[in-house]
């Protein structure tokens, strides 16, 4: 089989501080998938992710990050619109930060009132709840327009009955998506493919289709 | 036993200050302080502005020398901050700070005689420096994950403004307002070489005798710094910086001629000037080097030394006025009125008073360093010790603060001292124009001779000198790991 491929790992190994955390990983992921990685915490998923990071940058990629890595003293409008500064020239951007344009604010204002967040446009992100914030670097990252997505939690501060709505909305932004997840459940009804991580070893690598149930308990 | 490296470290210090003072001349000359006390106390409590003219304009003047000259050295030292790695850039930022703000005068002075930009120079200069140092170290403290995350492919310029720059501005601002601060201090300090700002008319008073209008313009230069929120408003700061470049006096006359003959003629060595032997020059370098530099620069650092343990002495007995673990909000805020006064005072000012008082002996400029140093640093440690926890079942009084405040606040109390040790033999050598010996009165003799080529030399020392002290007491402070816990706001 011959599919295309956007990444490509072989024997990889990924070091985060002194230690390797994994050693030989292999690991294929092509356009349009939808993976989502579990494990219990310290299993790697973060340090994956941002491997996947650094080997993905130069063609663009979104990025919803664990701690979301807001900018506390700005509103969202700033925050979201920082995800975009690439499609604007500095003058535009620095204009943007000391007098929004009009039309910047409707678009994003837009996309905040599909997350439910328009009131709080203009607001610093410091005054936000964890929720809210998570949102916001949701947004970000939706508007920031790449096709690939990486994405480490990026629903676990959001109420339980947004989470699905946001998911669903950030899944579909983007063309391929790797997100790690908490959330069983959720990663089972969003991801076409799961790999399960276990302390810096891939123990599942499946199509969710034929994924069966046991299977997942090994994780845990 | 063996004590702990922070309290090895500072029994060196207080030895070496005890050591300077056997050897330091801190003789009362004045035949009657007492008397001239008295008169002093009689000024203060009938101020009188009778004889300064133009009052308002003297005082907009003052603030319009600090604001142009702040305003330009903040924005520079931004632009250095920048490029701060560049060990070229970090040297001319040391070099410029080195060299103090009353030196940077003097040699202005013969460049452009009294213009404003002798003025505006003398404190954007020194203060640049300072700005590029304390910028670039908040923009390092405060760098936000998101520059790498968010628009990559967009310029480096739309990055840093979203998220390193906005994660430092409260930091930057408040820094910016402190050094407004100083740049109030420095811009009525400069009236003493004749710019015309509240110093001025302070000076010629002071001569006069005329301690009404001393304490009537001191007064003034307290309600200034006092009010300055009030007064210095972001949504005013355009009109101000637009008024300013017509409150600073007369532009046009940009005495060309004297500044080329300044940097062409009078700083050139003497022996060159006149086609001497190389072996000539080295004679009057040797000369100045063994007759002046040295001297002063001894003098220079037994100032320093006494008046750096006796800042710390000061600010640890005064901490306590300021501190919630030791007075109520009321007793607090009369501590902070008496701090606020102390360390207003630009230690110059003070150095003059007790000049007058004891004659010119190091005892009034340590009396003045100590002061005007122990009260920053005391409010610095008092806010500090507001920060820790105490136990429920704490001790009280004496052993509270022996066994359970000053053990917790002492190491950033070593911090903040010996960030401002180099501040200290800075003006410990500029004090030396009031005629005590240390570098500056080599420097200031020299230009009274017209040796500006022999001042140079000298000033020069100076910056070397600070240089040295900045760079052992970031030793120290690396070796103590003291280094991080420094509050920008008010250290430097």
């Amino acid at each position: 089989m011959n599919k295309p491929q956007l990444l490509k790992l072989e024997d990889c190994e990924i070091a985060y501080g002194p230690a390797a955390v994994f050693k030989n990983l292999n690991l294929n992921i092509g356009p349009g998938e939808q993976v989502a990685l579990l494990g219990e915490s310290g299993s790697g998923k973060t340090t994956l992710l941002r491997h996947l990071y650094a080997v993905l940058k130069p063609q663009g990629v979104a990025v919803v990050p664990q701690d979301f890595a807001l900018v506390d003293n700005l509103s969202v409008f700033h925050n979201v619109y920082s995800g975009q500064l690439q499609n604007h020239s500095t003058i535009a951007n620095l204009r943007n930060l000391v007098f929004p344009a009009a039309a910047e604010k409707t678009k994003v204002e837009c996309l905040l009132s599909e997350l439910q967040l328009e009131q709080k446009l203009l607001t610093p992100v410091a005054q936000l709840s964890g929720g809210q914030k998570q949102r916001t670097a949701v947004a970000r990252a939706i508007y920031a327009g790449h096709t690939i997505l990486l994405a480490d939690e990026p629903v676990s501060a959001v109420d339980e009955n947004q989470a699905e709505l946001v998911l669903r909305l950030l899944l579909d932004a983007h063309e391929t998506s790797v997100f790690a997840m908490h959330d069983v459940e959720l990663a089972l009804k969003f991801a076409s493919r799961i790999i399960g991580l276990r302390d810096g070893e891939v123990m599942i690598d499946q199509q969710v289709a034929e994924l069966r149930s046991d299977e997942l308990s090994a994780l845990y | 036993m063996r004590f702990p490296a922070s309290i090895q470290i500072s029994l060196v210090f207080v030895l070496l200050a005890l050591a300077c003072l056997v050897i330091a001349d801190i003789e009362v000359f004045t035949l009657n302080p007492w008397q001239e006390l008295a008169r002093m106390a009689e000024g203060i409590l009938s101020p009188s502005l009778s004889g300064v003219d133009n009052l308002l304009y003297t005082l907009a003047q003052t603030i319009a020398f600090a604001l142009s000259g702040v305003a330009l050295s903040c924005c520079a030292g931004f632009v250095l901050a920048l490029i701060y790695q560049n060990a070229f850039v970090r040297v001319f930022s040391a070099m410029i700070r080195s060299v103090h703000e009353l030196f940077w005068a003097l040699i202005f002075l013969q460049m452009f005689g009294i213009h404003p930009l002798t003025g505006v120079l003398a404190i954007a200069l020194p203060f640049t420096g300072i700005f590029a140092k304390v910028f670039a170290e908040i923009l390092e403290e405060n760098r936000h994950p998101a520059m790498d995350l968010v628009g990559s492919g967009s310029s480096f310029l739309s990055r840093f403004s979203y998220t390193h720059f906005m994660q430092a501005l409260p930091h930057l601002r408040s820094y910016t307002s402190y050094r407004f601060e100083c740049g109030l201090r420095s811009s009525t300090v400069l009236g003493f070489l004749g710019i015309p700002t509240l110093g001025y008319y302070l000076h010629g008073a002071f001569l006069q005798g005329d301690y009404s209008q001393v304490a009537a313009v001191l007064l003034l230069f307290y309600a200034l710094v006092a009010t300055l929120r009030y007064w210095m408003r972001p949504v005013l700061l355009p009109l101000y910086l637009l008024a300013t470049p017509f409150l600073l006096g007369d532009w046009a006359s940009l005495p060309v001629n004297s500044f080329w003959r300044f940097i062409t003629v009078d700083i050139v060595p003497a022996p060159l000037r006149n086609n001497a032997s190389f072996a000539d020059f080295m004679a009057w370098l040797q000369t100045l080097l063994f007759e002046q530099a040295l001297p002063g620069l001894f003098n220079t650092l037994v100032l320093g030394q006494i008046a750096l343990v006796g800042t710390a002495l000061l600010a640890l007995l005064w901490f306590p006025l300021v501190s919630e673990k030791f007075l109520s909000s009321v007793g607090r805020k009369l501590g902070h009125v008496f701090l606020v006064i102390v360390r207003s005072t630009p230690e110059y000012i003070l150095a003059f008073v007790f000049l007058l008082l004891w004659g010119p002996s190091l005892l009034p400029a340590i009396v003045a360093l100590a002061l005007h140093n122990g009260a920053l640093i005391a409010h610095l440690v008092g806010a500090a010790s507001n920060q820790i926890t105490l136990r429920i079942d704490h001790a009280r009084h004496i052993n509270l603060y022996s066994y359970e405040v000053l053990p917790q606040v002492f190491r950033q109390f070593l911090a903040f001292l010996f960030y401002r040790w180099e501040i200290i033999i800075r003006e410990s050598a500029i004090l030396g124009l009031l005629g005590i010996h240390t570098l500056g009165f080599f420097v200031i003799a020299a230009m009274e001779e017209l040796r500006f080529d022999r001042a140079l030399v000298l000033i020069a020392c100076t910056a070397l000198l600070n240089i040295a002290i900045d760079s052992l007491s970031r030793r120290i402070r690396v070796s103590l790991n003291i280094n991080r816990s420094i509050n920008h706001k008010r250290a430097e």
